[in-house]
């Protein structure tokens, strides 16, 4: 054993303390010369359960809310442009490709950039403000897969097309109301009702510090509108479908610390949410139709802690349920009296702020029978790289 | 109690001063500073960061973004040193005075000559900046640059007070040339003397004092060096005559007091910035401590 080679090690764990910059290899961007961002994931999956037979007993799930697949898959590669148009405007796209040869645009849209008196404005499809996760892009998150209860009640997050409105007060204390106006295309709506006008969400934000080493912000959400033939439960032959009112509401909470504010040594992020959802309408399953008026709530509560530099573990806990309408026995709407749980551990490992490696264990009790499940992750982040909120 | 309040109102109203003192957002500590003794009680100056932060690694907290709102002006290192969270705070404050080319943003780098620009970048080569070494406080010549500009934008905005800020920048230049000579006469002795740095932000210090800089021990910024790499610093530490390793108090000393470990040279903290340590209160505090704290090594 070479003595340079032990003397790496002990080093690498201590220099990793070292700012980096990360700005880095940017080159300045121009209105002419779009911001270009590519983002790379891919992931080897073991499920004790087949994934492909996933459910959440109570509930109809949205496509695409599955737990993975087993085995090595690719993950949806992230093209992101932005730009500049001129003075008052700015534009951003991001398209998702799949390994199955689809493009989606996850985001399209334009922001004002001048605008005085705490105000923002943004205009086109885009993730909506609701609650701390649903705004979040998937590289960003802290687990290879999404809260429980952002699957089964946002089909893992509500983005739609419309328009957006921030206000941050003037107060010390940080202070911020957003409004959106939505087509109403996107899950937990469906169907673009009242001519393309059909849902609308709020939103309510405050935070502050306590000391240099300390920061929280708190949020309260809600997400109003209505879906006329929404599709769940899509299987190559049948699906489900939902006609009336959707309301959603949450709270969320995160808690940040780090010695001295001075997250790159070591720091911890203390995250929860609370999401609460009614429906009232008429499900068709299987050609019958169930008018129910039901509710469904669920929360997470997640810690995640960098113990030294490039080195972060994280533990989750989640869990949704789902009362039992009247007269849907039988059908995915039948809680079977299950309350849905998932414990999740993970360890990631950052040699810049670029590269990610993770190993995410997940014991998920969504359905009836556990299912053990092994995550090993990638994400690559190349080009420009959009600084992070908090 | 309608009459309690509408006096409140009134007092409140009647109470307010001719026009309010300048509200500063000051992204890193030193240009706190700067902006305090040249704005004096015309600015209200809030320190976004403090001297034992990362200036690289500032989470985008609720309350930057709420200060940020209400700023008159929002005074930078610029460079790019601010990328991975100014751009968010500028984006949600919803303030337009500060916004990049209007007379409310203040980047102290444009004002002073950037060294080390690459003419190639590329993320295999560690975390470099295009814009060069964003560092430029650890050379107080630059500060003086810097003061020159801020103090012009500060008679720009503040018009009333503008007599008062030439007098406080004029006082401020004068010194501070006399602190310069001070500083490089006593500084004297360290030319020419041989160190390693454990990051690549000194650049402009060695530079201004004559200390040659043989190693790094991040062979390649922001990545953990090679083994190779190490025993080449262990081998250029034995042959070139170096005196000492120097970093940042902010940063984990632990890299620096390996190579100790390995080669019994002497290990330099220093505060890099207003209150990077105990000595350095002020921006004259701060240099008197970084040429005491390497004569001291050297």
């Amino acid at each position: 054993m070479n003595k340079y080679f032990i003397n790496a090690c002990v080093f690498a764990a201590g220099v990793s303390s070292v700012p980096m910059l990360v700005q880095a290899a940017e080159q300045p961007s121009s209105s002419y010369n779009p911001a270009l961002s590519l983002i790379l994931s891919g992931t080897y999956g073991s499920f004790s359960r087949d994934p492909t037979k996933y459910a959440i007993p109570g509930f109809s799930l949205a496509s695409e809310t599955g737990p993975g697949d087993q085995g090595f898959k690719l993950g949806e590669s992230e093209i992101s442009m932005s730009a500049n148009a001129d003075d008052w405007f700015s534009g951003v796209l991001t398209a998702s490709l799949s390994p199955e040869n689809t493009v989606t645009v996850e985001e399209a849209f334009i922001q004002a950039s001048q605008l005085p008196g705490g105000l923002g404005v943004k205009a086109g499809h885009f993730l909506s403000n609701f609650g701390y996760l649903n705004s979040t892009h998937s590289h960003t998150w802290a687990f290879a897969d999404t809260a429980l209860v952002y699957r089964a009640l946002l089909g893992n997050n509500y983005a739609d097309d419309g328009v957006q409105l921030r206000w941050v007060l003037p107060t010390d204390l940080y202070t911020e109301v957003g409004v959106e106006m939505m087509r109403g295309d996107g899950y937990p709506f469906g169907g673009a009702t009242q001519n393309g006008n059909g849902a609308s969400t709020a939103r309510l934000v405050m935070g502050g510090d306590v000391g240099a080493s300390n920061s929280w912000q708190l949020g309260l959400s809600a997400l109003r509108g209505s879906a006329a033939g929404r599709k769940t439960h899509v299987t190559d032959t049948s699906n489900e479908l939902f006609t009336g009112g959707v309301g959603v509401d949450g709270v969320d909470f995160v808690w940040k610390w780090a010695p001295n504010g001075n997250v790159t040594e070591r720091n911890l992020t203390l995250q929860a949410e609370y999401l609460q959802r009614h429906e009232g309408g008429t499900y068709t399953i299987s050609s019958t139709d169930y008018a129910v008026s039901d509710m469904q709530s669920g929360s997470y509560l997640q810690a995640v802690y960098q113990f030294m530099p490039r080195w972060r573990v994280g533990a989750r806990q989640d869990q949704v349920q789902a009362n039992t309408p009247a007269g849907v026995a039988g059908t995915s709407l039948d809680a079977q009296g299950h309350i849905a749980t998932r414990q999740s551990m993970m360890v990631d490992y950052k040699r810049t702020e670029f590269s990610q490696i993770r190993l995410q264990y997940s014991i998920d009790n969504s359905n009836l029978t556990s299912d053990n499940q092994v995550l090993m992750q990638y994400v690559l982040s190349l080009g420009a790289h959009g600084a992070h909120t908090y | 109690m309608k009459r309690h309040v509408t006096f409140a109102i009134a007092t409140l109203i009647l109470s307010a001063p001719a026009h309010a003192a300048l509200s500063i957002f000051a992204c890193e500590p030193e240009w706190a500073a700067l902006s305090e003794v040249l704005g004096g009680n015309a600015v209200e100056v809030y320190h976004a960061t403090n001297g034992l932060q990362d200036p690289h690694f500032i989470q985008a907290r609720p309350s930057l973004i709420a200060k940020l709102r209400n700023a008159d002006l929002l005074v930078c290192n610029g460079a790019s040193l601010e990328v991975g969270w100014l751009p968010v705070l500028l984006q949600r404050a919803g303030n337009d005075r500060v916004q990049p080319g209007n007379a409310g943003n203040f980047e102290a780098a444009q004002y002073v000559e950037m060294m080390d620009k690459p003419a190639h970048v590329d993320r295999a080569m560690g975390d470099l900046h295009a814009d060069g070494n964003p560092h430029i406080v650890t050379d107080p010549r630059n500060i003086l640059l810097v003061a020159t500009a801020l103090s012009k934008r500060l008679q720009e905005l503040d018009k009333p007070d503008a007599a008062a800020i030439q007098v406080r920048y004029e006082k401020f230049a004068k010194d501070w040339r006399a602190a310069l000579q001070r500083w490089e006469a006593s500084a004297q002795s360290l030319r020419g003397k041989k160190i390693v740095t454990q990051h690549r932000s000194w650049g402009y210090l060695l530079r201004w004092l004559g200390i040659e800089d043989v190693a790094e021990l991040e062979d390649k910024p922001g990545i953990p060096p090679s083994s190779e790499h190490l025993a080449s610093v262990l081998q250029i530490v034995k042959k070139q005559g170096v005196v000492a390793v120097v970093h940042s108090a902010y940063q984990d000393a632990s890299p620096s007091q390996w190579l100790v470990n390995q080669t019994g040279i002497k290990e330099v903290a220093l505060p890099f910035t207003v209150g990077g340590d105990e000595q350095a209160v002020d921006l004259f505090s701060l240099y008197d401590d970084t040429v005491r704290r390497l004569k001291e090594a050297l």
